[in-house]
């Protein structure tokens, strides 16, 4: 215990995958102080996906534990921007240049 | 297989059709939103209803589909050639699919799997990258939330509350799809999400659905339209629409029927900016203090009775009731709509034109009486009743009719295809698309009119650079054409290509055995050769057509519904065939004649005049009729009817295909309702005559077969003529 864990999720963070999911995320937040999520190669988020991080986020809250998505992709922001969750997980979000117009 | 499913392979079938027909015009106008709204829509009603009979591998694979066509609707991606066949191929998989689920397997074969799969790589391709979907006004408004943490309030915007069912997701649905869609009304001014109706990770069903949102929006549209932005999953989600300017209790109201804590709640409502915390205070402590009437229920059906109680309490706007109605009418009007079509099994239709038929005939019979009897009274009434009949008649043959255009449509996607396999280009032009004709006619005729098609494609029309060393366009032209012709009705398949030739028709005639080398044929009947079991003059054979087992077979079909089918065809120009079919197949209005003591019908849409014989003609076959040749036929001599050749006789004038003759018979009997009753199967191979019908007396008069009739006469004709004359002539066309 004491560092945090790094999990990355590669596959989409759809329906189709969310059991295995909510498996990997819930082990890893078990396992660790804190976990660190990198989102950026995530293709395609749903509404079983968005679901997922806030039981994730929520779960930490509960165990007293750290959660943060450390890199996301632009599916997963805009999701977390429309569903107005950006604050709600609290963490910094890159835009880039050529996105903000 | 239960009734749900059944119902959905049915319209599933049909929304793949609206796709496919869909995915066609795409490609001759990639920039129609329109068209690809109504693509994704068709798609998506197919996922949406494969979830609720949770048929998961058809699911699966339109969820895939649907992502390709979501981003081709935000023009993320451009249309080609290859995404819309590419598309078009998914269709095809899409109706295997459901053939697997019609026959009852669980799964599909693992071959079928392998295919869908390699499709869905294919797809693939179109869906990744992720470009960002189109959303900056919403990241705006997030900020402009997120600053003013609760002190701005916008009155003027719709608050909209929703929780999606538990069984959303795995129905196929993503609640998340649908508010993007309610963004697409107007602007999204503050969301909340409602993640609270999730339990604790350990009893959290990661496919069940748990979230909720609250929802500013700011649209001109009504709360009809908010209301269909949500209709897919009505019966799966819990709706709350509030207008803009709503009063205070308003929100009051929601903030009780919602199942989150109220404190939370209200809290959600201040963030997204409808109430101020001011309100709010005031609001939860005057429920305290006097409480509104308790809610009977959470259900929009409820809307009205508590809008009327809050009326009488003046505490709510009219215009909340107002919403509520409409929206109550709304429902209505979508049944309405609903119940303009109705699905009628085929065999009851043919029950009901069945006792149709036998009303037609007793119609008959208690008119015959009336006339007899002699009260005019009695007269009277029966010649309304059978005009009456007549019209029920008419309504009740129309019920079966059905436009031909449908069975038309599916030759695009067959000629688009035929045309890349075959390295040509083709266009289809159909015209008549809206004739009628009878349902059963219509099914059978499918099969016939694809080896045509596919004959013309494929033997037909040259490749393009043959077309243009002769001097034609690149583009080969198939046409397609209905249209109505006394009575019946001619569907032609006409193509510019090559033509019949004639001689190698000829040759290869001679080698089957077919004819005799020395033997003299007109240049139509070495064009008729082609309808010879087991005739093909292609050199290779594709797997298109030419293995010479289809005219044959084309031409046995359309005679099994009564129908006839020619072929003319000039060198270098082209080729028609020509299909010609009776109308219906039950009921007629006939011409009644006589000869001797026996009663026949001629159908009466054939018929064009009645002429007096004259004594002069008398023992010809032929006579002139205003300056042209009419060959006849004595019904007396053709039937061998017994008798002496009264005074008087008469000239039936008939007009088949364009051919005129003459029937020359006893007496004519004038108008009569006619119901085809089929001969018995002894009877088959009687020439002439096409079936029976019951007279009001009870006879039995005998229906001829114009058809049959005019054809022999020119056959007649054409072999009197080889007789006399051995050089070869064309005059089957004349």
């Amino acid at each position: 215990m004491g560092s945090n864990n790094r999990l990355v999720i590669v596959e989409d963070m759809t329906i189709y995958n969310a059991l295995d999911q909510k498996n990997q995320l819930v082990a890893a937040l078990d396992a660790a102080d804190g976990l660190e999520l990198d989102l950026s190669q995530v293709a395609e988020i749903d509404s079983a996906g968005l679901q997922l991080l806030i039981l994730a986020k929520r779960e930490a809250a509960r165990l007293d534990k750290q959660m943060s998505i450390v890199a996301h992709s632009p599916v997963v922001r805009q999701t977390l921007d429309f569903c107005n969750l950006a604050a709600f997980f609290g963490d910094p979000v890159v835009i880039t240049a050529h996105e903000q117009h | 297989m239960d009734e749900l499913t059944s119902v959905f392979i049915q319209e599933g079938r049909e929304q793949l059709q609206a796709m496919e027909s869909g995915l066609l015009e795409l490609e001759q106008q990639p920039d129609n939103q329109d068209n690809i709204n109504g693509i994704f829509r068709a798609a998506h009603t197919v996922k949406g209803a494969s979830g609720v009979i949770e048929c998961h591998f058809i699911e699966g694979f339109m969820h895939k589909v649907e992502n390709v066509l979501d981003r081709l609707r935000n023009s993320d991606i451009q249309v080609s050639s290859d995404l819309t066949g590419l598309l078009l191929r998914c269709c095809d998989h899409l109706g295997r699919l459901m053939d697997v689920l019609e026959s009852g397997a669980a799964e599909p074969e693992a071959e079928i799997k392998a295919a869908g799969d390699a499709l869905l790589e294919e797809l693939v391709a179109y869906t990744t990258p992720a470009a960002p979907v189109s959303g900056g006004s919403v990241v705006e408004a997030q900020a402009d939330v997120e600053a003013s943490g609760g002190g701005v309030v916008n009155t003027d915007s719709w608050h909209i509350s929703v929780r999606f069912g538990p069984h959303m997701m795995r129905g196929g649905m993503d609640p998340l799809s649908f508010i993007r869609f309610l963004a697409s009304l107007g602007e999204i001014i503050a969301l909340e999400t409602i993640p609270d109706a999730m339990p604790e990770a350990a009893e959290m069903d990661p496919e069940s659905c748990y979230l909720g949102f609250e929802i500013r929006l700011q649209t001109r549209a009504s709360k009809a339209e908010i209301e269909q932005v949500f209709d897919f999953c009505r019966d799966d989600c819990e709706l709350r629409i509030l207008p803009p300017n709503s009063k205070l209790s308003e929100y009051l109201k929601l903030i009780k029927e919602l199942p989150e804590d109220d404190m939370r709640l209200g809290e959600m409502l201040l963030r997204c900016g409808a109430l101020t915390q001011a309100e709010l205070d005031e609001a939860l402590s005057s429920q305290q203090r006097g409480r509104l009437p308790d809610p009977a229920g959470d259900s929009e059906a409820e809307a009205l009775p508590i809008g009327e109680i809050l009326v009488d309490q003046k505490v709510v706007q009219k215009e909340v009731v107002e919403a509520a109605v409409s929206k109550q009418t709304q429902v209505s009007e979508k049944k309405a709509v609903e119940a303009r079509l109705i699905r009628v099994q085929a065999d009851k239709l043919d029950q009901l034109i069945d006792l149709v038929g036998e009303l037609v005939i007793a119609g008959a019979s208690a008119n015959l009486l009336a006339q007899r009897s002699g009260q005019s009274e009695l007269v009277e009434s029966t010649s309304i009743l059978s005009r009456l009949v007549e019209n029920i008649r008419d309504s009740a043959l129309q019920l079966r009719m059905v436009q031909i255009g449908e069975t038309f449509n599916r030759f695009n996607r067959v000629v688009r295809d035929a045309s890349r396999e075959l390295g040509k280009e083709i266009d289809l032009v159909i015209t008549g698309a809206e004739t009628e004709l009878d349902k059963s006619v219509v099914e059978k005729i499918g099969d016939p009119l694809m080896h045509l098609v596919r004959n013309s494609m494929d033997h037909g029309i040259e490749k393009p650079d043959v077309r243009e060393a002769r001097g034609k366009s690149r583009h080969g032209r198939l046409e397609l054409n209905a249209y109505h012709d006394s009575g019946s009705i001619v569907i032609e398949v006409v193509d510019d290509g090559g033509g019949l030739p004639r001689e190698k028709i000829l040759q290869k005639a001679i080698d089957k055995g077919l004819v005799q080398p020395t033997q003299q044929l007109s240049d139509q009947e070495i064009i008729n050769l082609i309808w010879e079991p087991g005739f093909s003059t292609a050199e290779q054979v594709t797997n298109i057509s030419g293995r010479g087992v289809g005219m044959d077979v084309v031409r046995r079909n359309i005679q099994s519904l009564r129908g006839s089918c020619e072929v003319s065809s000039t060198e270098g120009v082209g080729t028609t065939f020509t299909i010609r079919l009776p109308l219906t197949l039950a009921i007629i209005d006939g011409f009644l004649v006589g000869v001797g003591k026996s009663a026949y019908v001629i159908p009466l849409d054939m018929v064009i005049e009645c002429i007096e014989l004259t004594d002069m003609s008398a023992d010809r076959d032929f006579l002139n009729l205003r300056g042209e040749v009419l060959p006849f036929v004595r019904l007396r001599d053709m039937f061998e009817i017994g008798g002496d050749r009264p005074a008087r006789e008469n000239i039936v004038v008939v007009q088949f295909a364009g051919q005129k003759a003459g029937i020359v018979v006893d007496q004519l009997m004038g108008e009569f309702q006619t119901v085809i009753k089929p001969l018995s199967t002894i009877f088959r191979h009687l020439r002439g005559i096409g079936g029976s019908t019951i007279l009001g007396t009870g006879e039995v008069a005998l229906i001829l077969d114009v058809q049959a009739l005019v054809q022999r006469n020119v056959r007649q004709e054409e072999r009197d003529m080889n007789a006399n004359n051995a050089l070869p002539r064309s005059t089957a066309a004349n």
